[in-house]
């Protein structure tokens, strides 16, 4: 079995300890920090991604997953940076004011970091005050909300309101998710894009920072 | 007041209250408030709240501190006040219901994860709930309800909390569910069974679910309780799944649905029925009629 595909087993496994060592063999064997992320841990992540949002798996192995993605990312960041490649983009994410369901978000916010943004993750409950505030500071390209209560959707809107209040519409793009969202309700509220599940929002962010 | 567990043995179908959390938005809870900040100088609301579902004929009343372990209350630095939350809670019910109805205190999850897929230690766990568990019995709870839990591990850990701090008090243990293909899953993987069996070990008296469904799947869920257990079951079911209607959610179910519904989850051979998110005293008032033609 080749290294990556190892990488990518025991990422499955929620191993983080054997994640460690083979990723420190495959760049002892030359290969590229790119290629081990991409081939290794995001592809590993991604079959993660797709059975637990088939309930095949629950959360605790993507917990456990997410992890082993880390141990092997700790490993490449510092190669990323010494290599002075950047990264592709700067994101904020959290789940609006009033919902405490944090699961999809904390999927996308690791999808996003080991698809090579660099992620701001202001947890639960953030204000749109406060999206609006770090958006600005941070000076991030993308705002990703989540929400998991329809009760809590309409923050959305709230902040998408305050970017166009404060100019910055086009300038901050917007993705939101969680399950009760709908493309529909995007477009309602003028979201520049709806992510259905962790792995279609990377793609959509991707999309919004011009990376694809 | 007669003892809850007799009158539950004896057959006897009680009526819990509905939702809390939209009664408190509508009256003043403010965006990105925990509900627990009520429970210093807004006890009056409080106390109307539990007037209302008192009123609407519910046997047990629900009081405010879902989230007033001090590990949740961290989140929002109040784990200081963790006693005095606590407290206040339950005299603003018991000041309206008295004698009159059973007051269950509320115990949701500590929003932390436990070892190895969080940064929480069972004893960490254990002593939040521990010392939720005695600030409510201290003041005199006649119930404590812990629920819609998801982590096996994180509920048992809650009911032993309870049990420690009194073997007396009686135990509602609650679980919330998502259908599946392959049938009901909390999020963090327990079936039925599985909840079921480990709730009963711990000690729990009264087992079920709250929250995540509509009637219609909680009766499916009670179904199974039914077939795993033999305590005492009881069923929160939300006013069903949320739509989006402009800018605002709604809850489906009417009282009358939900009502016809609960004839179900008497057949069933469900204890307690009431309501969880997007129930409404009228919703409790409909129950309570159908429970009442049954008792």
């Amino acid at each position: 079995m080749d290294i990556l595909n190892k990488i990518s087993e025991h990422l499955q496994l929620g191993d983080d300890e054997k994640v460690r060592i083979f990723t420190k063999e495959a760049i002892k064997a030359k290969i590229s920090p790119k290629e081990i992320l991409n081939d290794g841990l995001i592809f590993g992540m991604d079959i993660i991604g797709k059975k637990y949002k088939a309930h095949e798996i629950f959360l605790p192995d993507v917990l456990l997953a997410a992890k082993a993605m880390y141990a092997g990312m700790d490993l490449l960041r510092p190669m990323f940076i010494k290599e002075g490649i950047p990264t592709i983009g700067k994101v904020v994410i959290g789940t609006v004011q009033g919902d405490l369901h944090d699961i999809g978000k904390n999927l996308v916010g690791i999808m996003l970091k080991g698809a090579g943004f660099e992620v701001i993750d202001l947890g639960n409950d953030v204000s749109p005050s406060e999206f609006i505030e770090i958006a600005k500071k941070e000076d991030v390209s993308v705002i990703g909300m989540s929400a998991l209560l329809t009760t809590t959707m309409p923050f959305m809107k709230i902040v998408i309101d305050l970017l166009k209040e404060e100019g910055l519409i086009g300038q901050i793009k917007t993705i939101i998710g969680g399950a009760p969202v709908t493309e529909e309700f995007a477009r309602e509220i003028g979201a520049d894009a709806f992510g259905y599940d962790s792995i279609n929002a990377i793609e959509k962010v991707k999309g919004l920072t011009g990376m694809t | 007041m007669e003892d809850l567990l007799m009158r539950l043995n004896r057959g006897e179908i009680l009526v819990s209250d509905g939702a809390m959390g939209t009664m408190l938005m509508e009256r003043g809870l403010e965006v990105g408030e925990p509900p627990e900040s009520f429970n210093f100088a807004r006890l009056k609301v409080l106390s109307e709240i539990a007037t209302l579902y008192l009123d609407a004929g519910a046997d047990i009343i629900q009081t405010n501190t879902f989230g007033a372990s001090p590990l949740k209350l961290s989140f929002y630095s109040l784990e200081d006040k963790t006693e005095e939350i606590n407290r206040n809670a339950v005299l603003a019910v018991r000041k309206v219901v008295g004698e009159c109805a059973y007051i269950s205190g509320s115990c949701g999850p500590s929003g932390k994860l436990l070892e190895p897929y969080g940064d929480t230690s069972d004893s960490e766990m254990y002593n939040s709930f521990e010392r939720q568990m005695k600030a409510l019995i201290s003041a005199d709870v006649d119930i404590i309800c812990i629920e819609t839990m998801t982590d096996l591990r994180e509920v048992t850990i809650a009911v032993k909390a309870a049990k420690t701090v009194s073997s007396s008090t009686p135990v509602i243990a609650t679980m919330t569910f998502d259908p599946t293909p392959r049938g009901f899953y909390t999020v963090m993987g327990v079936n039925i069974e599985e909840a079921a069996g480990g709730l009963e070990s711990e000690g729990a008296d009264i087992i079920g679910s709250n929250c995540g469904n509509g009637i219609e799947n909680m009766i499916k869920i009670a179904k199974e309780f039914r077939e795993f257990s033999s305590l005492p079951i009881v069923i929160q079911s939300n006013a069903g799944i949320p739509e989006i209607r402009g800018n605002t959610s709604v809850y489906p179910e009417t009282p009358l649905f939900m009502a016809e519904k609960a004839k179900e989850l008497v057949n069933v051979g469900v204890s307690i029925i009431g309501g969880c998110c997007g129930t409404t005293p009228e919703h409790i008032r409909a129950i309570r009629k159908v429970v009442d033609s049954v008792n």
